[in-house]
Order: C-alpha cells, then sequence, then structure tokens
C-alpha cells in the first residue's frame, strides 16, 4: 500500500455560482461523507471562483508534496479521488486538468483583484486575515493620512472598473473636498450588463476585500457611512457579505472606532430590484432613497450632491477591490501593470462561443486575440472566432481582424466599442450580428426609464428596423435612417444608458454591413439565425425515425411513423429549433 | 388562492411589523415592499395601501414603484417560480429553445403561471452565470449548461419530488 499517513491534506470545492450551478455542492458533500474514512487530517473548505469556470465543479487537493487540480468532478467521481489519490496516494490522473492547459489559461494573468478567489474560503475572516486581509486598512489608518491615501490612488493610475474609467483618485479627492456632511460611499453591484459576472464572482470569492476597500474610501474622504448596492439577483453574494459584515463588526473593523482609530464607519447592504438603469449612478441614488430609478442631469455631481444631497463617491465592485492591494503594495507596483494611460489590470467574464470561459483577470494592454486565443483557447466548435463583444448593451462588437487591438480604455473606445465593465463574449461564425444588434437594442429599449424622449422612443423605431431585416423585410434606406436615429438617441439622451445604447448597432453597421446588406437583398441570414429567414428540414438518410423531434416539436409540424424518416410541415413550423436541438442523430438542416 | 385570503385577512399586522422594522423612512419604501414580496410572493393590493398609509407616501407612487422595478410582482406566482436567463451568453447558446422547452413541459406560457398554479415562467435579464450557459434558476437554485431535454428532466424532477413530499 502506498498509503501515507504522514500526509495532512485541503481540499478545497469551487462554491462559486458557477461551481454551485455545475454541481459544487452535492460534490462538497460527497467529500464530506467519503473524507470520514481517511484517517488523515483532512480540511476540507469552500472557495470561491477558481475561474476555469468551464471546467466547473473545481476541486483542488493539496498536501505538502504538492497541488492538484481535478474539473468536472460530479459526485460520483469523488470516492475515487478520495480513494486513490487521499488514501492510496496517487492522483487519479485522468480527472486532473494537465498542467498545460493551467499554463496557458494562467500564464498571461495578473491577479490583483481575483488574488483570493478561488485561494481562500470567503466565509472566513480568518482566511482573508492570513492572506494579509485588512493589513492595508490599518496601514492607512496608522501610517498615511487621508490625502496620502487618495494620492497613492491617483499616483497608480486607478481607473473605475464599472466602465466609465473615470480616474479613481480624483473622484476621491472631489468628494473630500465638497461641502456637507455626512459623506457617503456607496459600492456599485448592481451588475446589470447581460454577460457580465465579474462583480458577482468577486463578492461570493472574496468580500472582505471589498469592504476593505469601501472602508480606506471612506477615511481617505471623512465618509461616515457605506452602502453596498447589490442585485437583488445575486442571492449568494448578498448572503455572503452580510456574513462578512457581520465578521468584519463582531473584529471592531466596521462601526465605532474603526481598528480603535479615531474613524467611524457603517456599512449597509441595499438590494436591487431589478432595473438596469440603477447601474448609473444618479438612478442608482434614486433608488437607494426610495424612488423611481431615473436619472438626472448631472452636474451636480454626486461627489457634490449625491445621496440626500450629500457629497458621495460611487465606486464599482472591483475598483474596491483593488484598492486595498494598491495600499499594500504600493501605486508603483499597480502602475507597473498595463499602458500609458490606462494602469493595472482588468478582470473580465470571459464566454460566449470560448473554449476556455471563465474569469480571467489580465493587464491592460493585452491583446484580445491573445485574450480569445490563448487565454480562452479559441472557439468552442474550433473555428475562427467571427467578433468579440464587449461592454454589453453600451459596448460594441470588435471584428476577429481587429485582434491586435490592445485592450485599454482608449484603443477600445476607437473601435466604437468600450472596455465597460468586463463582460466578453466571444462570437463564431454561428451567431449573426443582426441578431445580436436586435439583442442588446431590444435590452436597451426595455430598460429605458423613459424620461429622455430619444431614448425612449427612438431606441424603440430602431429596434423596429432592426426587426423588419431580420424578417428580411427591410430596405437599404432603413439603414441610413438606423444611423441618424442612433446619432440622434446618442446626442439626446442625458444619461449613459441612452447615450450608450445605440454602440452594438453602430459597431455591427461599421464592420459586418455586408451582413446587413444580405438580409435586405437576399433575404437571407448568414448566420442561419434569424427565424423567418431559415427552414429546418430533415435529412431523410440520417434519421432513424426515433420520433424525439416529433415529441418536442411544440406546433406539431412534425409527422412520421416509428422508425421511418420523419418531415416537417413548413407551413406550420415556428422555426423554434427545438428539432434540431433534441436530434441525436443530427439530422435535422437549416437552410 | 390562498395568499390572496390571506394578504386581505391577517397581514395588516405582518406589514406593520415590516413597516417598522424598517424605522418608516422615506428611503426604505423599496426594502420594506421587498420584504412583503418575500413573505407574499407578490405585493398584494392590501400592502401597497397599508404601506402608503403608515409611511406617509401617495400610494401611486408605491404603485409607480412596484411597476418601474421588474423585480415586484402583482400577481401571486405559481408553487414554482423558474427564471429563463436571456443573457448574452444564454442568448447565443438558445435561451429561446431553452424557454420553449420549458413552457412546454411546465403548461405555462413565459411570463405567465401555469393553470394549475404550479409553476411561473419567467424571462431574466442575466443571473450571471453566462460561463454555464444556457442556464436558469428553480426555486433560486441555479442550473446550468441546459437543453431542451434536460431542462424537461429538472422540470419533470420537481413535479415528482412535490408529489413525494404531499403523499
Amino acid at each position: 500500500m502506498a498509503q501515507n499517513v504522514t500526509d495532512s491534506w485541503v481540499i478545497k470545492v469551487g462554491l462559486a455560482s458557477c461551481g454551485i450551478a455545475a454541481g459544487g455542492s452535492k460534490v462538497f458533500g460527497a467529500f464530506k461523507t467519503h473524507l470520514k474514512n481517511v484517517k488523515a487530517p483532512v480540511e476540507l473548505k469552500p472557495t470561491g471562483c477558481i475561474g476555469m469556470c468551464y471546467r466547473e465543479a473545481l476541486v483542488e487537493v493539496s498536501s505538502q508534496d504538492g497541488t492538484w487540480l481535478y474539473g468536472q468532478v460530479n459526485t460520483e467521481r469523488v470516492e475515487r479521488i478520495v480513494q486513490e489519490h487521499l488514501l492510496g496516494g496517487c492522483p487519479v490522473e485522468e480527472w486532473l486538468i494537465p498542467a498545460d492547459e493551467i499554463r496557458s489559461f494562467m500564464s498571461r494573468q495578473k491577479r490583483i483583484v481575483l488574488r483570493n478567489c478561488g485561494v481562500i474560503n470567503p466565509e472566513s475572516i480568518a482566511d482573508y486575515l492570513d492572506s494579509g486581509g485588512y493589513m492595508a486598512l490599518d496601514k492607512a489608518l496608522d501610517r498615511l493620512s487621508p490625502l496620502e491615501v487618495i494620492d497613492e490612488i491617483s499616483k497608480s493610475g486607478l481607473r473605475g472598473r464599472g466602465g466609465a474609467g473615470f480616474p479613481t483618485g480624483t473622484k476621491w479627492l472631489t468628494t473630500r473636498k465638497a461641502i456637507g456632511h455626512p459623506k457617503y460611499v456607496i459600492c456599485n453591484a448592481d451588475e446589470g450588463d447581460p454577460g457580465a459576472f465579474m462583480d458577482r464572482s468577486v463578492l461570493e470569492s472574496d468580500p472582505h476585500s471589498v469592504l476593505e476597500g469601501m472602508l480606506i474610501a471612506g477615511y481617505a474622504m471623512g465618509a461616515s457611512q457605506g452602502i453596498i448596492y447589490v442585485r437583488a439577483e445575486y442571492p449568494l453574494a448578498i448572503q455572503r457579505l452580510e456574513l462578512a459584515l457581520q465578521q468584519a463588526r463582531d473584529r471592531g473593523f466596521i462601526g465605532r472606532e474603526v481598528m480603535g482609530r479615531n474613524f467611524d464607519f457603517e456599512i449597509y447592504i441595499r438590494q436591487g430590484a431589478g432595473a438596469f438603469v440603477c447601474g448609473e449612478e444618479t438612478a442608482l441614488i434614486m433608488s437607494i432613497e426610495g424612488k423611481r430609478g431615473m436619472p438626472r442631469l448631472r452636474p451636480p455631481y454626486p461627489s457634490q450632491s449625491g445621496l440626500w444631497g450629500r457629497p458621495t463617491s460611487i465606486n464599482n465592485v472591483e475598483t474596491f477591490a483593488n484598492v486595498p492591494w494598491i495600499i499594500s503594495n504600493g501605486a508603483d507596483a499597480y502602475a507597473a501593470h498595463g499602458t500609458v494611460t490606462s494602469k493595472g489590470t482588468k478582470v473580465f467574464a470571459l464566454a460566449g462561443s470560448i473554449k476556455r470561459g471563465g474569469l480571467i483577470e489580465v493587464p491592460m494592454g493585452i491583446s484580445l486575440g491573445e485574450i480569445v486565443n490563448e487565454i480562452g483557447g479559441g472557439t468552442k466548435s474550433g473555428t475562427d472566432f467571427k467578433a468579440v463583444q464587449l461592454g454589453g448593451p453600451s459596448g460594441g462588437v470588435i471584428p476577429a481582424e481587429m485582434a491586435a487591438t490592445p485592450v485599454d480604455y482608449e484603443s477600445i473606445s476607437r473601435t466604437g466599442a468600450i472596455v465597460g465593465s468586463g463582460g466578453m463574449i466571444v462570437m463564431d461564425e454561428k451567431a449573426c450580428m443582426v441578431d445580436v444588434a436586435k439583442f442588446f437594442l431590444n435590452f436597451t429599449q426595455d430598460e429605458s426609464c423613459g424620461k429622455c424622449t430619444f431614448c425612449r422612443i427612438g431606441s424603440r423605431r430602431m429596434l423596429e428596423i432592426l426587426e423588419k431585416i431580420t424578417r428580411g423585410e427591410g430596405s437599404e434606406a432603413e439603414l441610413d435612417t438606423l444611423e441618424e436615429l442612433a446619432q440622434e438617441v446618442k446626442k439626446s439622451s442625458l444619461c449613459g444608458l441612452g447615450q450608450t445604447a445605440p454602440n452594438p448597432v453602430l459597431t455591427t453597421l461599421k464592420y459586418f454591413r455586408d451582413e446587413y446588406m444580405q438580409h435586405i437583398k437576399l433575404q437571407k441570414c448568414p448566420a442561419k439565425k434569424c427565424q423567418a429567414l431559415i427552414q429546418y428540414l430533415i435529412v431523410a438518410e440520417k434519421c432513424p425515425g426515433c420520433g424525439l423531434c416529433l415529441k418536442y416539436c411544440p406546433v406539431n409540424a412534425i409527422t412520421g411513423s416509428k422508425k421511418q424518416p420523419h418531415s416537417i410541415d413548413p407551413a406550420k413550423c415556428i422555426r423554434c429549433g427545438l428539432c434540431s436541438s433534441v436530434c441525436r442523430k443530427d439530422a435535422v438542416m437549416v437552410i | 388562492m390562498e395568499p390572496v385570503k390571506e394578504a386581505n385577512k391577517t397581514s395588516l399586522g405582518l406589514i406593520d411589523a415590516i413597516i417598522f422594522k424598517h424605522n418608516v423612512q422615506p428611503g426604505s419604501v423599496i426594502p420594506v415592499l421587498q420584504e412583503i414580496q418575500d413573505s407574499y410572493g407578490y405585493v398584494p393590493p392590501a400592502a401597497i395601501q397599508r404601506v402608503a398609509d403608515q409611511m406617509g407616501v401617495y400610494s401611486s407612487d408605491i404603485y409607480g414603484i412596484v411597476t418601474f422595478y421588474t423585480q415586484f410582482r402583482l400577481q401571486p406566482p405559481g408553487q414554482n417560480v423558474v427564471k429563463v436567463c436571456h443573457g448574452t451568453a444564454c442568448h447565443l447558446g438558445g435561451s429561446e429553445r431553452i424557454t420553449e422547452a420549458i413552457c412546454q413541459h411546465t403548461g405555462a406560457a413565459a411570463g405567465k403561471t401555469s393553470k394549475d398554479g404550479k409553476f411561473t415562467v419567467e424571462r431574466v435579464a442575466c443571473l450571471g452565470c453566462c460561463s454555464m450557459a444556457p442556464c436558469i434558476t428553480v426555486n433560486g437554485e441555479i442550473h446550468g449548461q441546459l437543453n431542451p431535454e434536460s431542462v424537461g428532466k429538472i422540470v419533470n424532477s420537481v413535479k415528482e419530488e412535490q408529489i413525494k413530499t404531499r403523499g
């Protein structure tokens, strides 16, 4: 027997929402059961997002001899891992994530915001303290004046990670100098962009880093209250934040005389109620004040007159998570990463048609191509990627030809997209660019608060044109109307939602006009996505007559006897595509 | 429907308790409504009036808030709430097909409750589980990497589970 009784083990199971969706909680439970037979000391603990979401559920096993990362673990695999690896001393090679895969995924990353994600137990303040947590707060309170803290943040070059990229130090300084009392620090955790999960992951994996960032911000600005405005759709993040708040209060890090110093700071959680526009700072303030979340004209900026008319600084989750690292390691260490104007790192949620989707943090200035092909391993299907969507509904689509574009605020802006909060969706040839534009515009016109006419009605009219095009009923002249309306909506909206809503339309028109033209002139959707322009049919030679498609068809458009090839009645078919999804023989074709 | 009766008859005390817990500050209207919805599954009409009276806000303002924020429901939901993610990654991954399949299996139209009152199917913007796309939540529990067949299994297991617990 190779059993090594002197070994002590640490087993970490990734239990952020992605891990839980992949069955992580059950895996955790299975370990608990099977570990009863292990005599060697084992510490089983939950951790947050390890980053390799495409390999969930993830389990990291470590001992003094090394660290092993298992991917796609399910409850059935747990017993063998315990038996062979922990008791037998031999890792189950076939389920380990190969070292070169980990290297490709990790080597280009620099983890500052994600320093503790997937490393510590997010529900344990002791874990956070062991990894240097609250040392930055201690340092700031002990050795730095508020202005020195702001100076350090300014020198680091940190810019707002919610998307706008406004220099954080400048915002803090304005709030500090503004007259009014009390002052507020708001953490914007209303991550509403579809396709974005950076803030959720950070809150679920390392909530204390955000609290510490807020505390430092409060000290720097002379604020006494912090509010975290978090989406109600993120129940796990809220739960872990509440726990973290309690733990920090118990230790005297939040409340009266923080860490025994002459600084009082309280933090509350406010749950959003499902309105995308509340990610806009003035709308967010309205929402906290208990009103409909409708943006107002700026100036005055919240740093002058924010919550309840008092000076308020609103920063994003990721921005706050950077702060303790910068205070501990110094502005120069942070500014050493990135480009001249975009310092440090940026977290991205890599998803869509990508082989290795997950949560990544890269130095600013890395190229889009490097992210997609090197870190992400290219598309799922293995074909070249067609485009990358950055910045969600406020952003745009960047074509594969521009893969060399460095990811920094200025370069991405020049393409017509924005860095945004960090949603990065990779698309292959199956994505129709008109459909993508329609998808985002449908979202923004739905989420428009209705205050500005152009945003409310203009975006609606734009959507109608896109709908016509995807039905094959559009005309070339309408493309001009679309562009004209897009410019008007941008110019005549008072908040970021309306000002940026046309971006997905404008960028797809700029880079994929040909695809629009094919819809208009040939009534064809090259990606075979637009329902009115496609037809489903069953290839008789491939169809075994299993009847699965017939069972699933919602409109009984499919006929055929058992074991005989089936057929689809195009007149009845609503082109939902369910038949093609359920067919095991790939017999349903789209033309 | 049980919750409606309850809201009319016995809930005023509970609603008052929620209001007073939040200190009757104007800014706390939204958390109060959220807690009411947590208790009843929706915001009953009687609650709107009560919150208005107790907090000194016009009931039209409260109605304005409830209809502005998508989280609030004015109708009681079914026993099980299925939320289908329509974020970007899920859209590209076929969330329309997933919705279609769920509607088939539950008998509820998207945005509506099934006739037997067992399922409410809601479309939501983004659940933030994009790398697991397409995904849904069933009574708050998240399921990812779905296809039209696997959602059928999930719906069936919910149905079976509830038959078991009852019988």
